[in-house]
C-alpha cells in the first residue's frame, strides 16, 4: 500500500519510519498532487492550528476533506485526532478540521506540558505503553464510533482515547515516538485492509 | 496501570512535535495572537526581544509571571520562557507557572559562569543553546531535552547560525567516519560524555530535536537553516522588529515547511516590507557577543 503522511508540520518523519519498517511505502504529503498517488493518509502529531492553516492556504483542506468523503482510509494522531474531529473545543477561533468522526475533542485535556505523561493502556485486547504530549481527549462520540482505548483524567472520568469509525481511526496518543508498531499495523492491517485493492 | 510524568520521553517529545515548525518571540499577548494566526507552532514569552535587550543594554531577567500568564491565556500553542544560564530558581517559578518549555538562554545574563541548571529535576523539558557538538552533548548530559544552534541574537545576521549549524553537523559527521576505538579521543576532544559520543557516532544525529535560533530575519534565512538540517527555526527579534509582523510570520512559517520549493519561497518573500534593519556580528565588540555564554 501506499500510505501518505501529511508532512505539513509536526513528527511526519517519525510517522514515515513506521510506515516502511511495517513494509509499506511511506511518502510525504504537501500538495494536492501528492495526495493524489496514495491509497491511505497519516495525520502526524503536531499543532493542529498550525498544520490546519497550512492545509487551508496550500490547497489541501478541501481536496483531503473530498477524499475523506470518498472512503480513503485516514489514521491521525494527537493533532492528528483534532484534524479528524467534527467538533473542537479548546480550538483556537475558527480552527478548521478536515473532520470525518463524529466526535467532540478537547484539545490539550490533560493539561499543559508539565501534565504530559506515559501510560499502560489496553489496546486491541493487549497492554500498550502510550505516550501522551498535550494531548487531547474524545469529550463525545456519536453512535457509529467505536471507542478502543479510554484513560482517566484529572478530573477522575474516564475518557476514550483511541477511537474509530469506518475508515478513520484517531489516537490522542503518539505511538511513532516508542517504536511499538501494533497501533500502525492495526491501522493497515484491520482499517486499510480491505478498502483498498 | 503506571503512569509517569517528565519522562525524558514526554519531554523530548515534546520537541519532536514542534518539528518543521517555527517558534516566534512574543511580548505581549497580542504579538502571540498574530504569532497563532501566523501559523507558529509555540511562542517564547518574554519582556524585550534580544535587538532591545542589546540596545538597552543592563541585566535582562526571567519575564514577569503576569505577562506570561496574559500570553498563555490568549493563545492555545505551547508557550515556552526563558530563564537565566543556571537560574535554577527561575527555572522553579516557570515550572509552576506551568509553561510548557524552558529556554535556559544565553540571551539572558548568565547567573552563574561556570554551572548550567540541572535540568533533569524538573518535570518541565528545557531547550538550551550550543554553538558546537560538545556543548550540545554536555546541555543533554545536564537533561536539556532540546538543543538550538545559538547564532547571534538580537542581530538580523544570520551567519553565526550557519556557522553553529556547520560546525555541529559537521562534528556528527566525522563521527560517524570513526572506528569505535577512536571514539574515546572524540570524547575528550569534545568534552562530552563517551556513551553520548557513542550514540552520536551510532544514529548519526543528535538524542534530541535540534532546532537553530539567533539572527533569523527572512523567509529565505528560515529555509536556508531548514535545508543545513534544523529540524525547525526559533525567530526572535526578526519578526516584531519588522514592518509587518504578521505577514513577515506567516511567510515565514510557510517558507519552513516548503524549504525546498524555491517557487514557494519566491512567492512568500515578496511585499514583505521591511527587514529588521540589524547589525553586523562582525561590527560587535566581543563582550557583547551573547554566542559566546555558556560553557
Amino acid at each position: 500500500m501506499k500510505i501518505g503522511v501529511l508532512a505539513l508540520q509536526g513528527d511526519f518523519r517519525e510517522h514515515i519510519q513506521a510506515v516502511k519498517t511495517s513494509g509499506h511505502a511511506g511518502l510525504t504529503v504537501r500538495r494536492p498532487e501528492e495526495l493524489a498517488e496514495i491509497d491511505a493518509l497519516i495525520l502526524p502529531g503536531g499543532e493542529s492550528t498550525t498544520i490546519a492553516l497550512l492545509a487551508e492556504t496550500f490547497d489541501l483542506l478541501k481536496p483531503i476533506r473530498e477524499r475523506i468523503s470518498a472512503g480513503m482510509p485516514v489514521y491521525g494522531s494527537c493533532a492528528g485526532m483534532i484534524l479528524l474531529a467534527d467538533r473542537i473545543l479548546d480550538g483556537a477561533d475558527d480552527q478548521a478540521t478536515f473532520g470525518g468522526i463524529d466526535m467532540t475533542v478537547r484539545r490539550n485535556a490533560f493539561g499543559r506540558q508539565v501534565d504530559s505523561f506515559e501510560s499502560d493502556l489496553i489496546f486491541d485486547q493487549a497492554p500498550l505503553r502510550a505516550v501522551f504530549i498535550r494531548a487531547p481527549w474524545v469529550e463525545e462520540v456519536g453512535k457509529d464510533v467505536q471507542v478502543l482505548a479510554e484513560v482517566k483524567g484529572s478530573d477522575g472520568a474516564s475518557h476514550p482515547v483511541a477511537v474509530r469509525q469506518g475508515l478513520l481511526f484517531a489516537t490522542s496518543f503518539h505511538p511513532e515516538l516508542t517504536g511499538d508498531l501494533r497501533v500502525h499495523r492495526y491501522f493497515f492491517d484491520q482499517v486499510c485492509a480491505g478498502a483498498i485493492k | 496501570m503506571s503512569e509517569a510524568v517528565g519522562t525524558a520521553r514526554v519531554k523530548r517529545g515534546m520537541a519532536e512535535m514542534l518539528k518543521g515548525g517555527v517558534i516566534m518571540d512574543v511580548v505581549n499577548s497580542e504579538q502571540a495572537k498574530i504569532a497563532q494566526d501566523a501559523g507558529a507552532c509555540a511562542v517564547m514569552a518574554l519582556e524585550r526581544v534580544p535587538a532591545d535587550i542589546r540596545a538597552q543594554g543592563g541585566v535582562a531577567r526571567m519575564s514577569d509571571p503576569d505577562m506570561i500568564e496574559k500570553i498563555k491565556a490568549a493563545v492555545t500553542i505551547p508557550v515556552m520562557a526563558k530563564a537565566r544560564i543556571g537560574h535554577f530558581v527561575e527555572a522553579r517559578i516557570l515550572e509552576s507557572l506551568g509553561v510548557d518549555y524552558i529556554d535556559e538562554s544565553e540571551v539572558l545574563t548568565p547567573a552563574d559562569y561556570e554551572n548550567h541548571i540541572e535540568k533533569w529535576d524538573f518535570k518541565v523539558p528545557f531547550v538550551c543553546g550550543a554553538t558546537n557538538l560538545g556543548e550540545a552533548l554536555r546541555r543533554i548530559n545536564e537533561g536539556a531535552a532540546m538543543i538550538r544552534s545559538k547564532g547571534e541574537a538580537g542581530t538580523g545576521d544570520v551567519s553565526n547560525a550557519m556557522m553553529h549549524m556547520r560546525k555541529i553537523g559537521g562534528e556528527i559527521r566525522r563521527l560517524s567516519s570513526m572506528r569505535e576505538d577512536e571514539l574515546y579521543v572524540a570524547a575528550k576532544e569534545l568534552q562530552a560524555p563517551f556513551a553520548l559520543v557513542k550514540e552520536v557516532a551510532e544514529t548519526g544525529k543528535l538524542p534530541v530535536v535540534l532546532f537553530t535560533a539567533g539572527g533569523i530575519a527572512t523567509p529565505a534565512d528560515a529555509a536556508l537553516m531548514m535545508q543545513m538540517g534544523a529540524d525547525g527555526v526559533f525567530i526572535g527579534s526578526g519578526i516584531f522588529k519588522s514592518g509587518d509582523p504578521a505577514t513577515r510570520a506567516a511567510a515565514c512559517v510557510k517558507a519552513t515547511t516548503f524549504f525546498e520549493d524555491a517557487k514557494v519561497l519566491a512567492d512568500v518573500s515578496r511585499g514583505l516590507g521591511d527587514a529588521m534593519v540589524g547589525i553586523n556580528v562582525a561590527d560587535l565588540p566581543a563582550p557583547h557577543r551573547l554566542a559566546e555564554r555558556g560553557w
